[in-house]
């Protein structure tokens, strides 16, 4: 999905030509390298300097440019979080804060370099908006979608190749509108980036052990679809949220808080137990860290066990 | 280079001493705020508002105009001032400093506020975002310049080293920041909580152009260097201004470290209008 960014980059640059790009010396990874190639004049390469790169693209920002700030999740969200906090999200500044790298999976660089935090510490950002897109074709409808609105968002892309969800661009995607992508009616699993692949397999798995499983791509954290998770809710009586992040604090607490104040079902959440990752294959990483169908089908049989 | 008048010099420092009245009686309405700082950099945002820089009060979006950042965020008094006074909103307004619902936020939000470039108030963001605003203006082939204004302890933070390296490094000849030296910050004196010295040397190391030994509240020498700044296209320029922290209140220069974000009682408020007459 990263190849799919720099692309839609290249493309949307032209369409817009105060469209500017931002990078923290990682333009070779997050593939802003191609934007910059075809429009050097527009790009700029701040270096090892996320603060400086984050601040930079509001003042940017404040002279009527688009702008794309682009680093590894882990810095561009944890490292530059009072820059993100105060010269964006406070400012309301059009910054699209758009990350690569994200989750577990970033694999071999360790656990300074896995963001499984980020979720949590950029949704509580008023004014923020936050997308993790599912596969390469989605990551191209969030950009030129972000691109029709004016404000702060964040969007994290994971470092692998990720399989295909959508062949095209014809689905409506919506900011702020989860994607049924199965139907189904003992219960819905909530997933996002890399976790829905897991969901849709998990999905089958179920089937044949006669198990009904609806599969939401909740590419929006937020702002969430309270209404999607209320209907799916009273609909199938029982949730599991999956996600590249920590328990704590990311989608699954996302949709708990609105589960809890609206429907209360039972709800089980699938995604890192409280703890940093390590060095490892992705594949590894994931089955390790509990981050695959396996552990969805799991979450699947216990929590409809407690549904009423 | 032009001589400046005697008399413009002059009506410069009758409106500064306006900004200081402004400052005191807004920061003691409102019984909390930052009066040091606001004060000591009074000489030099005057200077920049009310002849340095091309701006339009009653069109704060022109798009020609020049931009000022106020790095050092707390010294929104001095600001507010500044801008009451060139007319973006009445001076009565002033008394609602930090007062809730009150566009005079306690840091400068530029959402409230027109006139206001940037939101700052975390220490080392606005050098960045001035950074920010002259690529952006050089893109667009834009003659305006940027303004900002840092602050000592400031300069302790980490980001304001990767803006002046940003700066250094794009050349931004459209950049024009000025040092408040005032050499105070909370805990103490600048030199003896983390010093910033050499600090010329660290700006020319860093490829900025350096004005310095700058009497900050010496109109005629702060303009000068604004305009010697000017003349240097193609690096940007940091102008140190030697202030004092509390400057113009007796009893707050000597007093440097009990002013920093401390508003002046109704007493000390009448005492130090009585010296800004």
């Amino acid at each position: 999905m990263r190849d799919a960014y720099g692309k839609a980059l290249v493309e949307m640059g032209k369409l817009y030509p105060n469209l500017v790009v931002l990078d923290a010396d990682l333009s070779v990874s997050t593939k802003t390298s191609l934007f910059a190639k075809q429009y050097p004049e527009r790009f700029f390469d701040l270096g090892v300097a996320e603060q400086d790169m984050i601040s930079t693209a509001a003042g940017i920002a404040s002279c009527g440019k688009i702008v794309f700030a682009s680093t590894f999740a882990v810095f561009g969200s944890g490292r530059a979080w009072d820059q993100v906090r105060v010269s964006v999200a406070y400012t309301r500044l059009n910054v699209k804060i758009v990350v690569t790298h994200g989750g577990i999976t970033t694999g071999e660089d360790g656990a300074t370099h896995q963001a499984t935090e980020d979720i949590a510490i950029m949704r509580a950002l008023p004014n923020m908006t936050v997308i993790i897109p599912a596969d390469a074709t989605e990551t191209l409808m969030t950009i030129k979608a972000l691109l029709k609105v004016h404000g702060p968002s964040y969007v994290r892309l994971c470092r692998s190749a990720t399989p295909v969800i959508y062949e095209n661009e014809d689905h409506d995607f919506k900011i702020g509108r989860g994607i049924l992508l199965r139907g189904g009616k003992d219960v819905t699993i909530f997933a996002c980036g890399i976790m829905v692949t897991e969901a849709l397999e998990a999905a089958e798995q179920l089937k044949i052990e006669g198990i009904d499983t609806r599969v939401v791509d909740m590419h929006t954290i937020k702002p969430i679809d309270k209404e999607l998770i209320i209907n799916c809710a009273k609909e199938t009586g029982a949730i599991v949220t999956a996600e590249e992040h920590t328990i704590i604090g990311g989608l699954g607490s996302a949709v708990a808080e609105v589960l809890v104040e609206n429907a209360l079902v039972p709800m089980v959440r699938v995604g890192i137990n409280d703890m940093f990752g390590e060095s490892g294959k992705p594949r590894e990483l994931q089955e390790k860290y509990g981050l695959t169908s396996k552990e969805i089908i799991s979450a699947v049989k216990t929590v409809i066990k407690r549904k009423k | 280079m032009n001589k400046i008048s005697d008399e413009t010099i002059k009506d410069l420092q009758s409106k500064a001493k306006e900004i200081r009245r402004h400052i005191v009686e807004m920061t003691a309405c409102c019984g909390s705020g930052h009066p040091g700082g606001s004060l000591s950099a009074a000489d030099i945002i005057t200077a920049l508002y009310f002849h340095v820089m091309s701006h339009r009060p009653n069109e704060p979006e022109w798009e020609d105009r020049d931009r000022f950042v106020l790095s050092k965020g707390h010294a929104a008094p001095v600001l507010y001032a500044a801008l009451a006074e060139a007319g973006y909103f009445p001076k009565a307004y002033l008394k609602t400093l930090r007062k809730l619902g009150s566009s005079l936020q306690g840091h400068v939000d530029m959402l409230s506020l027109p006139g206001v470039e940037m939101s700052t108030g975390s220490l080392g963001q606005g050098l960045s975002a001035a950074n920010g605003m002259a690529l952006a203006l050089r893109m667009d082939k834009k003659r305006s310049r940027v303004y900002v204004v840092i602050g000592d302890g400031e300069s302790q933070e980490g980001q304001i080293w990767e803006a002046a390296m940003t700066a250094g490094h794009y050349k931004l000849g459209n950049i024009t920041a000025v040092l408040d030296h005032n050499k105070y910050q909370i805990d103490g004196k600048v030199e003896e909580i983390k010093g910033i010295q050499p600090i010329s040397e660290k700006w020319r190391a860093f490829r900025w152009n350096v004005i310095d030994g700058v009497n900050g509240h010496d109109m005629g020498a702060i303009i000068s260097a604004f305009e010697r700044a000017r003349a240097i296209k193609d690096m940007p320029t940091m102008i140190i201004a030697e202030t004092v922290k509390g400057k113009g209140v007796s009893f707050m220069e000597k007093n440097p470290l009990d002013f920093h974000g401390k508003a002046p009682t109704k007493e000390e408020l009448d005492a130090a209008l009585k010296e800004l007459i």
